[in-house]
Formats: C-alpha cells, sequence, structure tokens
C-alpha cells in the first residue's frame, strides 16, 4: 500500500514541480520559439502519459493487494488490448516526431539572406572571424597557425578583408540570420548560449554550422558545451545583440587580417625612454621592487606586457577599490598614449636580463603545492614557462610574494572580475580550484622550486666546471 | 508458439546435455577459485562486479560533493573531477551493470532455468571471468599512474582523449584501452557461452517460446553485446595506433596547446560513429536483462501469469534489432550531416513503441493479480516507476530538434541516471532479494530490505529528478563548477547542495544491503527449495544450493511455459514447468472457469 501511495505522490509532485519549480527554459532570445514549442509537446504529450500509466500503476497496487481469499485470474493474452495500446502508441510517437521533423527541415537549412560568423574553438577561448566587405571568408587551415596568424589564413586575397576578434566578445545585429560556422584548433567544443536555444558541436579537421535569427537585444553569455579538458568550465565568452548601427560602428573598429598582419612590432630602442618612468619603481632592470610592491618585470613575455599595460590603460585593470597596488599602477599606464608605445616598452622590458630570485615566503609545502599545480601546468605550462596558444603567462622565476598576492585578489575578484578582461574573468574561475589560504601558500612555494632560465644557465655552467 | 495450458505435450530436443561431462573439483582451490561451475563462476563475477562498482559508487559521491559544496575540498582539483566522471561512467556501465547481468545473473540463471547441468563450454566460462578480473585490475591500476586515471569523459572522445589539456594522457587512457579491451576478449568468451547454451543446452521439452523472460533478455542482450562490442574493441585498436604509431585514423592536423600535432587527416566523428555502434545497443545490453528478470519477478509475486508473453519477446527481438539502427542519436549536435537527424530521430521514435508495450504489459501483468508485496516486488515496482519516467524523458532527447537545447545537459544526466542506472539497478536488488534463498539457501532480512529499497527508491528519484529542470535551465554537464554563470540561478546551488545530500544517504544505506547480504548468509532464515512457489527450473532442483551440475540424477522434463500461475482448475496456485499434467491437482477435474475457485 505505501508503494503505491508513494506512486501516487511522486507521480502527481513530479508534474506539481513542474509547474512551481522556479527552474524552467532561459528567457528565448532567437527565432526558435518552434523548438520550445517541440518541447511543450513532449511535455504535455510525456506528462499525461507519465500520469497515466502511474495512476493506473497504483490503482492496480492498490485493487489487487494480496488477499488469501482471491486468486490472479488467469489472463496470458488480450489482443485486442494489445493492439489497441499499439496503435495508440504508435500514435502518439508519430505525434511527437512530425512536428519535430519540420522544425529540423529548417533548423538544417539556413536562409539565403543570413550573414555568416566564423566561431573558432580552443582549449580554453573562443574567437571569431567575419568576411568582411566581400562577404567570403577567405581560405584557412590549422597547418597555418602561430602566434603571429592565430586563425591560420591562408594567403587567400578574399582573406585580406576578414575582420578577426581575438577577444570571445562577439557582437550580432538584431533581427538577422545569422548563420554561425564553427571550426576547431584543437579538440571538441560546442558553442552555446542557452537563450538562443541552437548549438552544435566544433570539430577539428573540418567545419560545422548553424543558425538562428537574434531577436531580443541584450548580453549572452557563450558557454562550451563539449568536454574539451581541465578549464572546460571556465571556457567562456560573451554575445552582445545590438542595433544594426552599433554593430556596424563595432565592427568598423575591429582589425581585418591585412592590418592584423601589418601591425607594426614593439621597437625596443623606442620603448627605452618610455621604461624611464617604469623603473622608479620596478627598477632599471625591471628586477622589481617588493618594498614599493613593485614585481619583476623582466622575463615576461611581451605579449603579456602589452595585454596588461593595456588593461590597466584601459581601466579593465587597476579599477577595484580593493587592488591598492593596481590602482597606483593605472596612472602610469594612462601614460603611454598608444598601442605602439604600449609595444615598444613591452619589446624594451623582454630585453633586460632575467635575474634569478630567492623565495621570500616559507608558508606553503612545495611538495603539496605540486599537486595543486597540475591544473595550473594545463596553460602555464609544465615548468611555468608560459604558454602563448591559452594566454597563460610565465610563472617561474616570478616573485613569490607578487604571486600570492596575484592568487588572492583572483580568488577574492579584486582582479580579473572587469568584464573587458576575458583572460582574468576565466584566472578568476580557475583560482578558485585553490579553496584557502594554504592551497595558495603550497602552489606558490611549487612554483618557486620551478627552474629559472638564468638559474638553468649557472647550473649549466657549474657542470662545465667539474668537467 | 507459446504453450499457455498444461495439456501440452514436450518437444523432443536434439543436443540434450544431459551426459555432459563435468569437471568435478577436488581441493578447495578448484572448487572456489579455479571453478568451471557456472554457478561460482557467477558469484565470482558478482562479487567483482560490486567490489569495483563501490569504488564507481565512491567516485559519483567524490563529485557530488564538489558539486553541492563547491570549492570546499582541495582534493577535488578539476583534473580529479573529470577522472572522477570518466571512470564513474565507464566502471558502472561496462564493468558493474554488463559484467553484473550477463557475467554473474547470466552464468547463474542460464544453465539452471534452461535446465542444463552447466555452459556449453565450462573451461571457457571460467577464463572468462579471469579475464574480466584482469581487466578491472588494470583499470584499478589507472588510478595510481602517473597522470592517473583517464578524464575524457565515458566516452572517451578523441581528440581529447589522447590530447594535452586533458587528465590522464599518459598512462591513464592507456590502461583504460587495455582494460576495455582484455574486457572484451573477456566477453566474448562468455557470451559465446551463454548463447551457445541457450540454443543448444535447454532441456527436453523448453522450447524457445518455454524461456523465461529472464533467459530471453540475458540471451537477446548477449547476442547485441557480441555485435556491438567489436566496433569498441576497433574504436579502441584505432586510437592505439593513434596514440602510439602515430596514426591518424581519428586525429585531424591540430594544435596540442599552440604545438602542432603530428597528426593529419583524421576524423574524429569517425571514433564517435564507432563508439556509439557499441554505446547505444549497450544501453540495451543492461536493459533488457532488466526487461526479462523485472517481468519474471513480477509474475511469480504477483501470482499472475506474464502478460502478453510472445508480444513481450517479439518486443525484446525488435528492441534488440531496432537498437543498432540508433546510434547517431547520440550525435545529433556532434557536427556530423545534420540531415542524418531526420534518420536517426525516426529509427529512435519507433524504438519507443516496443519499449512502451513491454511497459504495458509489466502492469498488466499485475493488473487483476494477487499481489504479494516482498521486497523483490517493491523492487520491481519502483523499477516500474523510475523507467517510466527515464523512458519518456527519451522522447526529448531522442526527438532530434528538442535534443539541441537539452543535448549536453543536465536533462542528459538525468535521463540516463533514471534510465539505464537507477532502473537497472532497482532490478538488481530486486534481482538479489528474489534469488539470494537460491544461490544460499537463506532469506534476506525483510525490514533491512524494506529501508534498502525505500531510501535508495525515493533517494535516487530526488538526485536525479530536479537534474531535468536543470537541463532545462541550460545547465551544461561534465562541469568542475559554474562560477558565476549569468544565466544560471543562485538557486541550482542550493538545488545541488540538496542532491548531494541526497547521495550521500543513498550511498550510505547501500551499506544497510551489505550488512544484509553478510548477516543473512549466516542467521537468515532458511529458504527451502522453493520460498516464493515459483514456477521456473532453478526453484525446482534437487538440492538448495544446487549442487555442480545444478539436478539431479534425471535432467527435467519441461511440460509448459514459466507463467503457469493461478491455472483455473489447478489446486496449487503455481505449477512449476517440470510438473507433468498428470501430476496437476485439480480442484475439479471438468473444471475450466478462468481464474476463480470452483469448489
Amino acid at each position: 500500500m505505501a508503494i503505491a501511495v508513494a506512486v501516487i505522490v511522486l507521480a502527481m509532485g513530479s508534474v506539481l514541480f513542474f509547474f512551481v519549480s522556479p527552474w524552467y527554459l532561459t528567457p528565448l532570445a532567437s527565432n526558435w520559439g518552434t523548438i520550445d514549442d517541440t518541447i511543450q509537446i513532449t511535455l504535455w504529450v510525456t506528462g499525461a502519459v507519465f500520469l497515466a500509466v502511474n495512476l493506473f500503476l497504483a490503482y492496480v497496487i492498490i485493487r489487487y493487494r494480496f488477499s488469501r481469499r482471491r486468486r490472479s485470474q488467469y489472463d496470458p493474452e488480450n489482443k485486442s488490448l494489445e493492439l489497441w495500446l499499439t496503435g495508440l502508441t504508435t500514435l502518439g510517437i508519430a505525434g511527437l516526431l512530425a512536428p519535430g521533423l519540420v522544425v529540423w527541415a529548417s533548423f538544417v537549412s539556413p536562409p539565403e539572406d543570413a550573414h555568416e560568423v566564423e566561431v573558432v574553438g580552443q582549449q580554453w577561448h573562443w574567437s571569431f572571424r567575419l568576411p568582411g566587405e566581400d562577404g567570403r571568408f577567405g581560405a584557412a587551415h590549422n597547418r597555418f597557425i602561430d602566434d603571429r596568424n592565430p586563425f591560420g589564413m591562408v594567403d587567400d586575397p578574399a582573406g585580406h578583408d576578414d575582420i578577426l576578434i581575438t577577444a570571445p566578445h562577439l557582437l550580432l545585429p538584431v533581427d538577422r540570420p545569422v548563420k554561425m560556422v564553427l571550426r576547431s584548433k584543437d579538440v571538441l567544443h560546442n558553442v552555446k548560449v542557452a537563450n538562443f536555444r541552437a548549438k552544435m558541436d566544433m570539430v577539428p579537421g573540418q567545419t560545422s554550422y548553424f543558425w538562428f535569427t537574434p531577436t531580443v537585444l541584450g548580453e549572452y553569455e557563450i558557454v562550451c558545451a563539449q568536454l574539451c579538458g581541465i578549464a572546460h568550465f571556465a571556457m567562456r565568452g560573451r554575445i552582445e545583440v545590438v542595433e544594426q548601427e552599433t554593430f556596424d560602428a563595432w565592427l568598423a573598429d575591429q582589425p581585418t587580417y591585412a592590418e592584423f598582419a601589418a601591425l607594426e612590432p614593439g621597437d625596443p630602442e623606442a620603448g627605452a625612454s618610455g621604461y624611464t618612468s617604469c623603473a622608479a619603481c620596478h627598477g632599471a632592470e625591471g628586477q622589481g621592487n617588493q618594498d614599493l610592491n613593485a614585481p619583476k618585470l623582466a622575463g615576461l613575455d611581451a605579449w603579456y606586457l602589452e595585454r596588461q599595460l593595456e588593461l590597466f590603460r584601459s581601466g579593465a585593470r587597476g579599477t577595484h577599490e580593493d587592488d591598492t597596488y593596481g590602482i597606483q599602477m593605472r596612472p602610469f599606464a594612462t601614460m603611454l598614449p598608444d598601442r605602439q608605445a604600449i609595444a615598444d616598452v613591452a619589446a624594451y622590458i623582454t630585453t633586460l636580463p632575467d635575474q634569478p630570485l630567492e623565495a621570500t615566503l616559507d608558508a606553503g609545502d612545495p611538495e603539496r603545492g605540486a599537486r595543486r599545480y597540475r591544473t595550473c601546468a594545463n596553460c602555464h605550462g609544465q615548468q611555468g614557462e608560459g604558454i602563448r596558444a591559452t594566454n597563460g603567462p610565465r610563472l617561474a622565476g616570478m616573485p613569490d610574494w607578487y604571486l600570492r598576492r596575484q592568487l588572492q585578489n583572483f580568488r577574492e575578484g579584486v582582479r580579473g572580475r572587469h568584464r573587458e578582461d576575458p583572460y582574468g574573468n576565466q584566472m578568476v574561475e580557475m583560482a578558485q580550484v585553490l579553496v584557502d589560504e594554504r592551497a595558495v601558500n603550497d602552489v606558490v612555494a611549487y612554483i618557486a622550486t620551478l627552474p629559472q632560465p638564468a638559474m638553468t644557465v649557472a647550473v649549466v655552467n657549474a657542470g662545465d666546471g667539474e668537467e | 508458439m507459446a504453450d499457455h495450458g498444461q495439456h501440452s505435450v514436450p518437444h523432443a530436443q536434439a543436443g540434450e546435455f544431459d551426459n555432459m561431462e563435468l569437471v568435478h573439483p577436488r581441493t578447495f582451490l578448484g572448487k572456489y577459485v579455479w571453478s568451471q561451475d557456472a554457478k561460482v563462476i557467477a558469484i565470482q563475477y558478482g562479487i567483482t562486479a560490486i567490489a569495483i562498482g563501490l569504488v564507481a559508487l565512491v567516485l559519483s559521491i567524490l563529485m557530488r560533493l564538489q558539486l553541492g559544496f563547491p570549492n570546499t575540498f582541495s582534493l577535488i582539483d578539476p583534473a580529479s573531477y573529470l577522472q572522477y566522471v570518466t571512470m564513474h561512467g565507464m566502471i558502472m556501465v561496462v564493468y558493474l551493470l554488463t559484467a553484473l547481468f550477463l557475467g554473474a545473473f547470466g552464468n547463474y540463471l542460464i544453465p539452471l532455468m534452461c535446465g542444463a547441468r552447466d555452459m556449453a563450454f565450462p573451461y571457457l566460462n571460467m577464463l572468462s571471468y579471469w579475464f574480466y578480473l584482469a581487466a578491472v585490475l588494470i583499470l584499478m591500476a589507472s588510478f595510481f599512474v602517473p597522470g592517473g586515471a583517464t578524464g575524457a569523459g565515458w566516452t572517451l572522445y578523441p581528440p581529447q582523449a589522447i590530447s594535452p589539456g586533458t587528465p590522464g594522457i599518459d598512462g591513464g587512457i592507456l590502461l583504460m584501452l587495455a582494460s576495455l579491451s582484455v574486457f572484451i576478449a573477456g566477453f566474448t568468451m562468455g557470451g559465446l557461452n551463454y548463447v551457445v547454451t541457450v540454443l543448444q543446452a535447454r532441456t527436453r521439452g523448453m522450447t524457445l517460446m518455454r524461456l523465461p523472460l529472464t533467459i530471453w533478455g540475458i540471451f537477446m542482450a548477449t547476442v547485441m553485446a557480441l555485435l556491438a562490442f567489436p566496433a569498441l574493441l576497433v574504436a579502441i585498436l584505432m586510437m592505439l595506433c593513434d596514440m602510439l604509431l602515430g596514426t591518424s585514423f581519428f586525429m585531424p592536423e591540430m594544435l596540442n596547446l599552440g604545438e602542432h600535432s603530428i597528426h593529419e587527416g583524421g576524423s574524429p566523428l569517425l571514433y564517435q560513429h564507432l563508439f556509439w555502434f557499441f554505446g547505444h545497443p549497450e544501453v540495451y545490453i543492461v536493459a533488457l536483462p532488466a526487461f526479462g528478470i523485472v517481468s519474471d519477478i513480477l509474475a511469480t509475486h504477483a501470482r499472475k501469469n506474464i502478460f502478453g508473453y510472445r508480444m513481450m519477446v517479439w518486443a525484446i527481438i525488435i528492441i534488440a534489432v531496432l537498437s543498432f539502427v540508433v546510434w547517431a542519436h547520440h550525435m545529433f549536435i556532434s557536427g556530423m550531416n545534420p540531415y542524418f537527424g531526420f534518420l536517426f530521430a525516426t529509427t529512435t521514435l519507433i524504438i519507443a513503441v516496443p519499449t512502451a508495450i513491454k511497459v504495458y504489459n509489466w502492469v498488466l501483468t499485475l493488473w487483476r493479480g494477487n499481489i504479494r508485496m516482498t521486497v523483490p516486488m517493491l523492487f520491481a515496482i519502483g523499477f516500474i516507476f523510475t523507467f517510466v519516467n527515464g523512458g519518456l524523458s527519451g522522447l526529448f532527447l531522442g526527438n532530434v530538434t528538442v535534443d539541441v537545447p537539452l543535448a549536453d545537459t543536465y536533462f542528459v544526466v538525468g535521463h540516463f541516471h533514471m534510465v539505464m542506472a537507477v532502473a537497472p539497478v532497482l532490478v538488481v536488488f530486486g534481482a538479489m532479494y528474489h534469488w539470494y534463498p537460491k544461490i544460499t539457501g537463506r532469506m534476506l532480512d525483510d525490514t533491512l530490505g524494506k529501508i534498502h529499497f525505500w531510501v535508495t527508491f525515493l533517494g535516487t528519484y530526488a538526485i536525479f529528478y530536479p537534474m531535468h529542470f536543470m537541463g532545462f535551465a541550460g545547465v551544461p554537464r561534465r562541469y568542475y563548477g559554474y562560477g558565476e554563470t549569468g544565466y544560471i540561478a543562485d538557486s541550482m546551488q542550493a538545488l545541488n547542495a540538496f542532491m548531494s545530500v541526497a547521495a550521500i544517504i543513498v550511498a550510505l544505506v547501500q551499506l544497510v544491503f551489505f550488512y544484509n547480504l553478510v548477516r543473512s548468509y549466516f542467521r537468515g532464515r532458511e529458504a527451502g527449495p522453493n520460498p516464493w512457489q515459483a514456477t521456473t527450473l532453478e526453484w525446482q532442483t534437487e538440492h538448495t544450493p544446487p549442487r555442480h551440475g545444478n539436478f539431479g540424477a534425471e535432467l527435467p522434463v519441461v511440460y509448459r511455459w514459466a507463467y503457469d500461475y493461478s491455472v483455473p482448475g489447478a489446486k496449487q496456485d503455481y505449477l512449476p514447468q517440470n510438473m507433468a499434467p498428470e501430476e496437476v491437482e485439480r480442484t475439479d477435474s471438468t473444471s475450466d472457469t478462468r481464474g476463480r475457485r470452483t469448489s
């Protein structure tokens, strides 16, 4: 009897839960209301069957509960009942399938007038390419990808005006159908915006696609919906749906491939003068000064220095009220007038000699930290050498007091929360892996044990001396 | 044709194994370790499967701890989390459920229920178990190699399964692939055995259409497994080549965290096709034995014939065949040619028809029955409820359009746990309460059994039902944490914590079950040969537990189908399959009234 009551309560409760629970589809923001309709149809049909079967089950359990005075009815088959049930089920199934296939037919055929956006997935970032004025994408292939050609563009005239968006932020014009052409640099990914409903895997070695029409202005989060490794959960991006004019203006600001390829690399000689104002705190050789809370700069890669200087300059870093030292840094960054000045300073810093550092903290246990570090290693490298492709800067040889403070800032959202700092956003998520102060100390202690380039040289020399 | 009456004449059966030579063990080792007795092998399979299943259970609790209480446990980093996800899934699907249903229940029940002395090839049968054990040990070893177990997800999709950025790409994935290969080799030995035994070693009178549905389920599942596992084996070997020999079956030209890989031209989708050609039938390899077993539990404990036996058998066969042409519904949004969606959505929804028929027939078996609310019956009813839920949510995911927003969300996790985790596991429990008296000669404790049932049944529903709503809300699966994802409501975290608490409770109550298993072995009530008054042959053995060779001097002769419960005119409310028509005590020799007592 209890089981009959349980079946009734669970069946009714499940249906009731559907009506009262606060959790349901995200607000629709695309043309795929038809997908929601198929969900609705399926919900009603399955809900009715769910109730009918389970309530009948409960009735049977009560009605035919054990009694010594009764015997079961011997009832091997009932052809007409079985046929009826089969027929009705088939009808119900056909009723579900038909609308599904009709909607699918439109899902697989993008409208003629859809504009195209290429989404490129990589561990663990999104980037985008738009076809430019000629409306055609230039050919691209994973084979040609390198630091200066992150999209793997082939030398194809059609590609020169392609617009490259390396940050995971995309704008789309409202009410215009868009065909998303999907490509991956490495493993499988899946570009998903819950509000748009449509999504598709991106597969290396081929392209895939889906289409939708954004219908509601606003900002939407991109998440990755296909397991792509350690930082799958932190592979985020953003699509803003805007009016056509806003979109056009934004697009005009984005670099084309031709412009991207023509960017002048930083000039260290020009950067030397810019560096003079840095030297006051960071030291003439970029060696840093703990008393002034100025970290070591020598040994960092130019791309990382450039990005951070730009973040400081634009206010995406060094504006959080608790980021005392970041706030101090900002005015100096704003003194650099433009992108080229930043690139020059960064280029100059890379010429500074990289001196090994002594550990200043002894709070952490490097052995425990080694296990913590295996998460970090995926983006920052096994030896903390930094990996440009994952946007993970070098950690080895950087001052431990600085690393600890930054990890704490990331964990608390003092650094990296700004909406224009996507890699910082990601680092905020990753820093949560370090659950407490001790974990932070351990991992910093471990990083301090990683080989520093200058030390490596010293060791080699010592080895030579013994010979 | 099923013979429902008691007047049928036994068919003469070719290929009897009555004079089969059995290797009778002389030593302790021969009897319990290197045994060739299917029943001992079954128990070896069972204990090994449950032991590794417990590992997978612990892994699921670790996952739930992270999801329910994120950033609390420093043991669980993203790599560990993915390793738990992967190993939990693979262990539960292949090493627990497949091994338990086919290796344990198959070995124990096929010879007994078919009326055979043993499996057709006892030595091969023994070897099958030792391969399985080796596979399990290799899999466990992968936790201890540098880098740990693989974290590629149980589907082991390349490129990530063998590319940097995924945990366990050195030893972990290698041992996983090795272990699966050994498992498949072992399973093939066992599986051929089960098929040959069912086809060739049935006793006199046991026609195919008199077989209990348990055997039909296990038999068809084994046939499917023999056809499906080779696809997985091929995929594994190709991936091993890609990994070790530098071939590019599945590996296109790509980057490994910024470095160009050595591969070019391979197709990741090819792997997915091969994997799901195995993977989808695998669902039914687990489900069909559960379907069969639950049918027998329902009939026995409701004292009623199974309703629509022939339809049930045909449904099993049709499901088995159709399940080989639905695989790509796992790939609707994989980037394959989207036009495949039309075909695979259609085949997938067609398979719902025979599946629904099975559900109707289970409920109709209870209808007009006389239901004894025993512990096995409770689990069987729990199964029906859970399976109906999981089956219906399958209609969302199988219907290509509806799948698009729900794929790779918690809706999928909720669905497959209902339909192929909780539902079959409820059957496993029901089956253990049902057959334990035959295996040990003692009854399991009823009160402990009911506690176990209620907490497991309600608890699992509390874990998995809410997941469907997370799926509607678009919460992606295989996420270590959600951080501040704008569209995911904060209340979701409370829900996650609730599900985690429920999971811990469900895990803990399994201790009650194990306590019951051990305690009842020594102190349980004596069961006698046929405590449930069941009709099938395993309950008619001379000894309980049955000895090596199963039956006494003579093999039983079968005169009827397996479901002669409450036959009108018969005094006893069940007629064992081997009861000759002339032995049937009648209440009234002229009576043929249906289901009513006439005296």
